[in-house]
């Protein structure tokens, strides 16, 4: 890696949320670290006119499938399709093979991450043993290893005094806790959302309450706790209700939701397309509208793409039986811009902050930010950029995508970690 | 014979009712009327499969839909094999989609399939160019049921239009009640669905269906009733506390049946359990065509199979 490569990005829109800047601009790079573009005299200018600058993007919920399920995905082709996709820093989940509850899988993870990736891999551990949600994972040995978050991710824990001494020993750890909210009571075997369309197509749906349960709970514990929980892809009307009025509490409560669940709802399932299959499952045209207005008002500060490979021999089967998850890496900033930039929901500072300081906030990371002195975390994406979703152009070994041949406009070209150019105008480098 | 290959069909499948037009579901109806009619003849089959392979795939039990397609196919002439679940090699790990494929490369034309999962067959057809016939998917679609039902109706009122069906039971686990929803519907008629809550999904109501919770209120002024069955293992789901207590507030017995119209018809798909959704005196009485269903449902078999193999030939 060139380290002392200095260079001045000239004349795009700098969009950084952390500072408050949205303007035309330059940015000056130097050593790695985001720098006074004066100090840099004689450095290399590049024009990047018509880009929008960004803080690198950070995706808090990625699954990398490393150690164990690599047929899907690996370290180095996640970090690849992340590059892709715009993100300079991802959180990967820890529902592995072996699960990363213990200091050796983190360990693990974090050298492929440092030989075989390309982009900033930050673990998250599991907060029970094997995931069970039985036994307390060694929240203390996993923080030394470096995780940044603790989660159960894919599961949830059902027995709530477990989940109660979690939340306030990982406190003493400064871990916030990332929760996948579902009362598998109330999951009842749904493969989709339990509405209308779960109701005329005769198959079993999970109902909205099984989440909302779950967030209703994590907000109280919370409250006790007095610590930071995370709601993960959030999904229904009634949760975000839930999360709302703990914000307006000022309770350490925060939330993110998926492009998917943003941009889709539960009419897609009627083509019985297992890339439609997910947890939690697209919910109704009421529920995505509750999506776009918490946006809109920060209910929701994080958007998160919970990319989840699945070989396509798994997902080529009845639609009961596939497994839950599509990929996101390189759809998110496409649809998200699409959906919310272009439709006039959000504006650009508004849309790019919920992948930079929402996410940063969270983890409390030193991440999210162009100011100076910072690492040379940098996304340039070109707004207007029209094109139609290609499976085949996936960097991602996986290509389960329900987006694959819907039109969107924006894409990230490039991105650069720790100044140094990963993928530059739409190609990966070296 | 007089039954011709018909031109104005042009589907390879028979996935839903929810895929077919009202004319679509009329060309099958009025084919199924000269089905009958040979049925009616000393000499009951016809040549129309001939040489054709008709592969019976049922990978969730069946006995009746199974017995009336394979008697179907044999009045047509079809060369057959059957295959169940227990025989079949998904229980090796092979994929749903490569043990259809090497059906497929028997050269079988037509396959009919049953599946415990909603959309096995939708996501089947997609990838298979053999035609493929929907016995059966989970709780969503049961074409040939719901047909054989509106040919039973049409055979005995002429007409759908403006007629007033309730079906009543179990309706959120019933692939008979949604594909009789979608097939009445489509033909005009105004569709009632009953019982309790618990077991009647109030999002009907979005399509255009009316839903109750009171067995008197859909029964009156209904020119058709179609009793559901009721499975014993929703009690113990939670569904309704006993089946007693079912049978009282939503089984059809004589007092109930005297809110019907005088000539409604009485109907239930089978099997029945006799006092519990359907007294005796009524399953048998002079208003009951449930034995003509049986009938009228090899005539539908034999209507969709004739028009999805020409189909095939073209």
């Amino acid at each position: 890696m060139i380290k002392n490569k200095n260079y001045i990005l000239r004349g795009g829109r700098v969009v950084d949320p952390s500072r408050n800047v949205d303007g035309v601009g330059d940015i000056g790079v130097c050593d790695g670290m985001i720098c006074s573009p004066e100090k840099l005299q004689g450095a290399e200018i590049i024009d990047v006119k018509g880009l929008v600058v960004t803080p690198g993007l950070i995706d808090m919920h990625v699954h990398l499938r490393q150690p164990g399920q690599t047929a899907a995905e690996t370290i180095a082709t996640g970090t690849r399709a992340a590059a892709a996709g715009g993100f300079t820093s991802i959180v990967s989940m820890p529902n592995t093979n072996p699960p990363a509850d213990s200091s050796d899988t983190i360990e693990y993870i974090r050298r492929h991450a440092r030989t075989d990736g390309v982009v900033k891999v930050l673990p998250c551990g599991c907060m029970s043993k094997g995931l069970k949600g039985e036994e307390m994972a060694p929240v203390g040995s996993l923080k030394n290893s470096g995780v940044v978050a603790l989660s159960d991710d894919g599961r949830c824990i059902q027995n709530h005094e477990l989940m109660l001494h979690v939340i306030q020993y990982a406190k003493s750890f400064d871990l916030p806790i990332l929760d996948h909210c579902e009362d598998e009571q109330l999951t009842c075997g749904g493969v989709m959302h339990h509405g209308e369309w779960s109701a005329l197509l005769g198959m079993k749906g999970v109902m909205s309450a099984s989440e909302e349960m779950m967030v209703a709970r994590d907000i109280i514990f919370s409250r006790m706790a007095d610590w930071k929980v995370h709601i993960q892809h959030i999904s229904t009307l009634e949760s975000i209700e839930l999360v709302r009025n703990a914000r307006k509490r000022k309770l350490r409560i925060t939330a993110e939701v998926t492009p998917h669940h943003l941009a889709l709802t539960d009419e897609k399932i009627k083509t019985f397309d297992t890339n439609f299959k997910m947890s939690p499952p697209l919910r109704s045209a009421d529920d995505r509208q509750a999506v776009l207005t918490a946006l809109k008002d920060g209910t929701i500060t994080v958007i998160a793409t919970d990319h989840a490979p699945h070989t396509e021999t798994a997902k080529l089967v009845e639609f009961d039986f596939a497994p839950c998850g599509i990929i996101g890496l390189e759809t998110a900033i496409p649809v998200c811009f699409t959906e919310l930039y272009h439709s006039g929901i959000l504006s650009l500072s508004e849309l790019i902050a919920k992948f930079t300081t929402g996410p940063a906030e969270v983890l409390n990371i030193d991440a999210g930010t162009l100011a100076e002195g910072k690492p040379a975390d940098i996304t340039l994406i070109d707004p207007e950029l029209e094109f139609t979703v290609d499976k085949e152009t996936f960097l991602s070994k996986s290509s389960n995508s329900p987006f694959h041949g819907t039109k969107v406009k924006g894409k990230a070209i490039s991105t650069i970690v720790d100044g140094k150019f990963i993928y530059r105008d739409g190609t990966l480098v070296g | 014979m007089s039954i011709t290959k018909n031109v104005k069909w042009s589907k390879k499948d028979l996935l839903s009712i929810y895929d077919l037009t009202a004319e679509e579901i009329n060309i099958i109806l009025d084919t199924a009327e000269e089905f009958k009619k040979v049925s009616q003849r000393n000499v009951k089959k016809v040549p129309a499969l001939r040489g054709k392979t008709v592969v019976n795939f049922f990978i969730e039990p069946s006995t009746r839909t199974r017995m009336s397609f394979e008697l179907a196919e044999q009045r047509l002439s079809a060369d057959i094999i059957n295959i169940s679940a227990s025989t079949s090699s998904l229980k090796k790990g092979e994929t749903l989609l490569d043990t259809v494929r090497n059906i497929e490369a028997l050269q079988a034309d037509l396959i009919v399939m049953r599946h415990s999962a909603p959309g096995a067959q939708s996501f089947i057809a997609k990838h298979v160019s053999a035609g493929i016939l929907n016995a059966g998917d989970g709780a969503h679609s049961h074409p040939t049921q719901a047909l054989l039902d509106i040919f039973t109706i049409r055979e005995k009122k002429g007409s759908l239009k403006g007629l007033n069906v309730s079906i009543i039971g179990d309706i959120v686990h019933s692939r008979v009640a949604r594909s009789n929803i979608w097939g009445l519907l489509k033909l005009g008629a105004n569709v009632t669905v009953a019982g309790p809550s618990t077991l009647v999904p109030r999002e009907f109501e979005k399509i255009g269906v009316r839903v109750c919770h009171n067995r008197e209120a859909a029964l009156e002024g209904a020119d058709v009733v179609n009793l559901l069955r009721i499975q014993h293992e929703r009690q113990r789901g939670g569904f309704f506390p006993s089946i007693g207590e079912y049978s009282r507030f939503f089984g059809l017995n004589a007092d109930a049946a005297k809110y019907l119209n005088p000539d409604a018809l009485i109907m239930h798909p089978g099997p029945i359990n006799r006092g519990v959704e359907l007294d005796s005196s009524l399953a048998d009485g002079p208003q009951s065509v449930i034995l003509e269903q049986v009938t009228n449902g090899l005539a539908v078999r034999m209507a969709v199979l004739f028009l999805v193999a020409g189909c095939l030939e073209k």
